[in-house]
């Protein structure tokens, strides 16, 4: 095992530091096999960067768009071995950073060890756990997930206090996951990200890990706002949204990126 | 007062069970109650307040009604904690109270709550009625149509009721709903569990508050008996609030057994059952650390029981921990043993149970006491939001009689 080899969230950042786009999709969907197919045209467009959500039969922290992509991928016969049965061909296709996010259930039911020990062996980069506490995170994930090289995000809120923000920037490894607003996923309510005085004051802090946006980062607009205050951002719901409508994955999905990417490298230029 | 060796850690745990697992999003509300609920609950002002609407609002303390019938049926002397004449019909007035006054406390102005019977929602949207603060009730679709009474009290009352439709569309699904409404309003909400769950430090709290139940037992037994121990406590578990109010101040006393009643609705082996803590697995369900109905992927399997009260895939944390280390002893009764008992207490005592209530009723056939025994029932509720439940079934099974 080359466990020290390094890891691929390290060297995007190390390569870029701006307008760093990270796509979310949840596995299984909309068919079971589909998981590796969508990542293989991800990885022909502009992302940077991926995270493959692990349905869950509750999931508290989302709205309607990943509640109901994960029933269907649950329905569809996902479970977290297939997943990984299904990664194992994942380093055949794409190297792009790739990070797997879920709820601390399905990883406790696999077993800690066992899970960062598969997502070494499937090239997984890094884990998104949002419902992880801290002292846990201390003393049960930390020693494993460094044992396996695997990066755990941690995630703050523009209310997190900022000892808190520090504390937590401190264990955070990959980049820090800042969510933008006190909402849901998925929650468009709002037709601009809460890119308010707290936002900004939680990207100017002096903080070790780089910053990513998510939560509510719907399109262009969105994305370009929040890469103004932070290295990147997250699009999760509108992707899932995409994924669930589209009848040509083949042409929607670059297009959905370059939508999204376009107008910011004309701003550069 | 309080145990240790039963009782919460500093930590949030009772021994690995409890702890909050949230979302980061919601770490300021469940620190700021747990920085605070104790100090607020301990202030002269707070127990005031408490100790004043428990009285003369809720008609409390409740009796302890000797079941004559009943002792001489099952050859014992049997007590019922009458919860059911709260105000309201339940011992979730107890909870709703406690909380809506913290709530207050803490500056909150809107309050959402889950409920699966409808008797918490009911009793969140009374304490709304009383304090003038905005209500939204998150109920699933199933309990909704099983518990159509609550609805129109909680409606009558001036509550929002929001149909959870996800899932198994009951109680797992209505609080999954309750705590997304929490996530997208947290500076304004607070948020009313109705049960021992959550994260902490709600078990705890929601504990501390149904602790009355156990509190008075034991006065009014020294008056009535001579003794402030019975042998046995008995009382159903959803999420086990009544349980763990009335195990309370008996969790150091280890004489008293101290049995709790899961619902094993069509049968344990039937796939139609929430006996949680005989058929789940330690995971985490609803920010806690506890026993829960899952399959090996880790997702929760959808509970089922007649009852909309105990149809529940969780249980509290702190009753999988005295269930590990068998300080008290879990048992679980079907449909039709909770409905033979609702028949059985209603024609017997003319009291008639809620269907959760009667689960812990139900147990009295199937233990062995002796004619000395001193056995106290934890009787939650009162059975007028059921009635339709038992009228349909009492009807469907005319011919299998
Ligand atoms: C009368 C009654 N008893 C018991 C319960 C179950 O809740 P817990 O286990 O928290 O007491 C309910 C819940 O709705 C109820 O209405």
């Amino acid at each position: 095992m080359k466990i020290n080899m390094q890891n691929r969230i390290d060297h995007l950042f190390e390569r870029k530091q701006k307008n760093i786009l990270s796509i979310f999709l949840t596995a299984g969907y909309p068919n079971l096999t589909d998981t590796l197919p969508i990542i293989k045209i991800l990885d022909t467009t502009e992302v940077d960067l991926l995270e493959i959500g692990i349905p869950f039969s509750d999931p508290i922290a989302d709205g309607p768009i990943i509640q109901q992509s994960s029933m269907t991928a649950l329905n569809n016969g996902t479970t977290l071995k297939v997943m990984f049965e299904q990664l194992k061909d994942l380093r055949k296709i794409t190297q792009l950073p790739i990070l797997l996010m879920g709820y601390l259930n399905s990883v406790m039911q696999y077993g800690v060890e066992p899970f960062y020990k598969n997502c070494h062996e499937s090239g997984i980069d890094g884990v998104i756990l949002p419902d992880l506490p801290l002292d846990e995170f201390d003393t049960v994930h930390k020693p494993l997930s460094e044992k396996y090289n695997i990066k755990v995000a941690l995630i703050i809120s523009p209310l997190t206090p900022v000892s808190r923000i520090k504390a937590i920037d401190e264990r955070s490894s990959g980049f820090l996951y800042l969510v933008s607003s006190n909402s849901t996923t998925g929650n468009f309510k709002t037709n601009t990200i809460n890119l308010n005085e707290s936002l900004k004051h939680i990207t100017s802090l002096p903080l070790k890990n780089k910053i990513l946006i998510g939560f509510g980062i719907k399109g262009q607009k969105e994305f370009s706002e929040a890469c103004e205050v932070a290295n990147g951002a997250i699009i999760g719901s509108s992707f899932v949204n995409l994924l669930g409508n589209s009848t040509d994955l083949q042409k929607d999905i670059p297009e959905f990126i370059s939508k999204i990417k376009e107008p910011i490298k004309t701003i550069q230029s | 007062m309080a145990t240790n060796k039963f009782n919460v850690n500093d930590q949030g745990y009772y021994g690995e069970y409890g702890g909050a697992y949230i979302p980061e999003i919601l770490f300021n509300n469940v620190e700021e109650l747990k920085n605070n609920y104790l100090q607020i609950m301990e202030s002269d002002s707070f127990k005031n307040e408490f100790e004043d609407l428990l009285k003369n609002y809720v008609g409390r303390p409740t009796p302890l009604y000797h079941a004559k019938n009943l002792s001489a049926q099952f050859n014992t002397t049997i007590y019922l904690k009458r919860e059911d004449l709260n105000h309201t019909g339940a011992h979730k007035i107890n909870n709703a109270l406690g909380q809506i006054l913290l709530a207050k406390r803490l500056g909150k102005k809107r309050i959402i709550a889950e409920t699966g019977a409808g008797q918490h929602g009911v009793a969140t949207a009374t304490a709304c009625a009383l304090m003038g603060l905005e209500c939204i009730i998150y109920m699933g679709e199933i309990d909704i149509e099983r518990q159509a009474p609550n609805v129109a009290r909680m409606n009558l009352l001036g509550a929002t009721v929001v149909a959870a439709l996800s899932g198994s569309r009951t109680l797992k699904d209505a609080t999954n709903e309750a705590i997304r409404d929490w996530i997208n309003n947290t500076e304004t909400t607070y948020y009313i569990i109705g049960s021992v769950v959550g994260p902490h430090p709600y078990p705890d709290m929601v504990a501390r508050f149904q602790s009355v139940i156990s509190k008075e037992m034991k006065s009014q037994l020294l008056q009535r008996v001579g003794k402030e121990n019975p042998d046995y406590v008995i009382a159903c578990v959803g999420g086990g609030s009544n349980a763990a109010g009335a195990f309370y101040h008996y969790l150091d006393n280890e004489e008293v057994q101290l049995i709790g009643v899961e619902a094993s609705g069509k049968g344990i082996d039937t796939g139609h059952t929430a006996a949680t803590l005989t058929i789940g697995k330690p995971g985490i369900i609803h920010g806690s650390k506890t026993y829960l109905m899952q399959n090996e992927d880790g997702q929760i399997t959808e509970p089922y029981s007649l009852s909309a009260g105990l149809d529940y895939p969780g249980i509290g944390p702190i009753h999988s921990f005295l269930h590990d280390v068998k300080r008290a002893k879990y048992l679980h009764v079907t449909d039709a043993e909770a409905m033979h008992a609702v028949v059985n207490l209603t024609q017997k005592e003319g009291i008639i149970p809620a269907l959760e209530s009667a689960h812990a009723l139900a147990v009295l056939s199937k233990l062995n006491f002796k004619e000395n025994e001193i056995v106290v029932v934890n009787l939650s509720g009162r059975g007028d939001k059921d009635l339709n439940t038992y009228i349909n079934y009492l009807n469907e099974n005319k011919h299998a009689k």
